[in-house]
């Protein structure tokens, strides 16, 4: 890895935002606004509820038409709330395992090589149950993980940010293109094409998030432990050996926590892109570049962002629904563009 | 001495024009080929006699029909946009100096794409004027992910990943306008999606045949400048060559021919991508991609749309057959772009 392209999270070290007084403050902002968008997601919708209908309906009522529809947005909202966290944290987790501002689970090609692992598995091994979902979902992240990162880190320079963004991107635009030559012929599970092509959290059951519950978990906790390994990390391999850190340890480790979120959460929802790399970033602006607090701050800044996404979707084309994995796609993708640009750029 | 030294450089030049004719013509023959074996060989088998009849609008009973209705407008649909991809896609790997720097890598497939779908389901066009349309958004486009990657200087790989940026945004669009359109088949979202000739006409092929010779006449007569540009900008400039307004001209060009070609067909997955590299393969240095190039896109679409309809097990539209051969390739094409450090 070159030094001059990674220029933002090293000078940003010592200028870290505030003390841990205004990192707190934020905190409480952030489950503040988090607060809000759980209530908001509960509560709006293609269909007008009344709220008394709405706490009915969260005490468990679902005998009108009204309160069974709020019922139905209660998965729906945990779903996006484990979902936005995992990805959140995921993002960060990779930014900083791979030293690298453009990563993300969905640019790195993660999370379509989990809807590829998936839509094998459906198609060509007659796969159903959910258990079989996720862990195809997670071998299928890894892989796709282990890949991306072996061709990026080809020729001189090793993993540079460019050539590994590029060798994501370029992967994520591959295995899209299997996805839909292996679904798309396949009338009896074509029904399901768009939700391996664009992520969303419609739909959501009790019944299938209870199964990658535990799985979301430990991801979590590995991916959450590891902050102080990857403030290592983020020093240089060599600085961080020298403090008494495995470097391969800590990075395989790391990566073992984003990619059981990464693969988790696309077999429950399809894949969802930008969201790993957007908030990380807002949130370093927010409480500097320590894992300790960037991890968290990210998982919950996840959070709000997939549940504001999700009720933006729901309101500005009702009485239809824009899947969430359409609206990150449009609010984050502008952001990576502007990342590439202040990116100093050497050719490949 | 010297005159020896020039028959060596005759006799090399003499060497690649001749090789450069057999490929051609080898393409050209492989293209024939393919296109007859369309019209002949389907469910049933029709004879060269008769399918010649019918072309010369006889009327031949069993044979008018599956004939003239179903495998010409297709076949002559797949020559065409095969044709505009190749062409269209080379230019700009050719211009940018790099295999990544295809159009339907770079955003104005896309741009095409999602232009084409929202000028039939939401403002509810049709013909010609969907290619009209498309054509503005793609060069829209094009002029978008130039000047998002304009930062002292353009460099080839911010440009590829500010296109695949933008390309992830017109994706959603065109996801979401399918979306929100119920009532569309599966059969027209795979166009869409992945490009098909499935219910091609005839008369779909006029605008794209008017595209063709006009963008691609300009870009063939430009092709000695576009062909300096893979030196680079100086030594383009030290030879003569107008590098913006060859670059200007170039891109137009190239846009129009995609983005006809996306309306028309949909965008058939990395047919622009491919083309180029394969022709770069087969030419080596013996002349002007442009050509080659266009000819192995026309062999790559015919060839895959057979293959889709005739010798898989399924019936698939082109654009997933080209997809599976394209995606692979791509993967490779990183590889040895990483390991290297070349370009086409």
């Amino acid at each position: 890895m070159t030094a001059g392209t990674l220029n933002t999270s090293t000078t940003r070290w010592s200028a870290a935002s505030g003390s841990n007084r205004t990192r707190s403050l934020w905190l409480a902002g952030l489950v503040v606004l988090l607060a809000l968008f759980v209530v908001l997601s509960v509560t709006v919708g293609t269909r007008d509820v009344a709220w008394a209908d709405v706490v009915a309906a969260v005490g468990g009522a679902q005998d009108t038409i009204g309160r069974a529809a709020v019922a139905l947005r209660i998965p729906r909202t945990l779903l996006a709330l484990l979902a936005g966290g995992a990805l959140g944290l995921a993002g960060a987790i990779m930014q900083g395992v791979t030293r690298n501002p453009l990563a993300d689970p969905g640019i790195l090609g993660v999370n379509m090589g989990a809807s590829l692992a998936v839509v094998v598995g459906v198609a060509w091994f007659g796969m159903s149950s959910s258990y079989a979902y996720i862990w195809t979902a997670i071998v299928g992240a890894g892989a796709a993980a282990i890949f991306v990162y072996a061709i990026g880190s080809l020729g001189r320079g090793g993993a540079t940010p460019l050539k590994l963004a590029l060798a994501g991107a370029a992967t994520s635009v591959a295995f899209a293109s299997l996805v839909i030559a292996i679904v798309l012929p396949r009338g009896d599970i074509a029904g399901g094409i768009q939700s391996w092509q664009v992520g969303g959290v419609g739909g959501a059951t009790y019944e299938r998030l209870v199964p990658v519950l535990p799985f979301l978990l430990a991801g979590f906790a590995i991916s959450l432990l590891s902050a102080r390994k990857l403030n290592s990390l983020a020093l240089g391999d060599e600085l961080a050996a020298g403090l008494g850190e495995n470097v391969a340890v800590a990075r395989a480790v790391a990566s073992l926590g984003a990619i059981l979120l990464c693969g988790g959460t696309t077999a429950v929802c399809g894949p969802i892109g930008f969201l790993g790399l957007v908030v990380p970033h807002v949130c370093r602006l927010l409480v500097g570049v320590d894992h300790r607090w960037l991890l968290p701050f990210s998982t919950l800044g996840g959070a709000c962002l997939l549940l504001a996404a999700d009720v933006l979707g729901r309101i500005v084309a009702r009485p239809a629904e824009i899947d969430v994995g359409i609206v990150t796609a449009l609010i984050g993708a502008p952001f990576f563009i502007w990342i590439v640009r202040r990116q100093r750029v050497k050719d490949l | 001495m010297q005159s020896a030294a020039i028959d060596v450089v005759i006799t090399n030049r003499r060497g690649r024009a001749r090789r450069y004719a057999v490929v051609l013509a080898v393409l050209l023959a492989l293209v024939a080929a393919i296109f007859a074996v369309t019209l002949s060989i389907g469910k049933t088998i029709t004879p060269p006699a008769e399918v010649l009849r019918v072309l010369l609008g006889e009327a031949v009973p069993g044979a008018d029909f599956s004939v003239g209705q179903l495998r010409l407008p297709r076949a002559v649909l797949s020559v065409l946009a095969g044709l505009c991809f190749g062409l269209g896609g080379v230019a700009f790997q050719v211009m940018l100096r790099n295999p990544l720097a295809s159009p339907d890598i770079i955003g104005i497939t896309s741009g095409a794409g999602a232009a084409a779908v929202f000028a039939i389901v939401v403002l509810s066009m049709s013909g010609p004027m969907v290619s009209v349309f498309a054509i503005v958004a793609g060069l829209g486009v094009a002029m978008l992910v130039y000047g998002l990657s304009f930062h002292n200087g353009v460099a080839g790989t911010r440009l590829i990943l500010v296109g695949i940026g933008v390309s992830a945004m017109l994706q959603s669009v065109i996801a979401y306008i399918l979306q929100s359109a119920p009532a569309w088949s599966l059969q027209e979202a795979m166009r869409w999606l992945t490009g098909s000739v499935n219910g091609a006409q005839l008369d779909q092929a006029l605008p794209l045949l008017l595209a063709l010779l006009v963008f691609g006449g300009l870009l063939v007569s430009r092709s000695r400048d576009l062909d300096a540009l893979r030196l680079g900008d100086d030594m383009a400039a030290a030879l003569g060559t107008r590098v913006a307004q060859t670059r200007m001209l170039v891109i137009i060009a190239a846009v129009g021919l995609i983005a006809s070609a996306t309306a028309a067909t949909g965008p058939i997955a990395f047919v622009a991508f491919l083309s180029g590299p394969i022709a770069g393969r087969i030419v080596k240095n013996d002349g002007s991609l442009l050509i080659p190039s266009a000819l192995t896109g026309a062999v790559l679409v015919l060839a895959a749309d057979y293959i889709g309809q005739h010798l898989l097990p399924g019936r698939y539209p082109v654009g997933v057959v080209t997809g599976a051969l394209g995606a692979p390739y791509l993967i490779y094409l990183i590889i040895r772009v990483n390991r290297i450090g070349g370009t086409l």
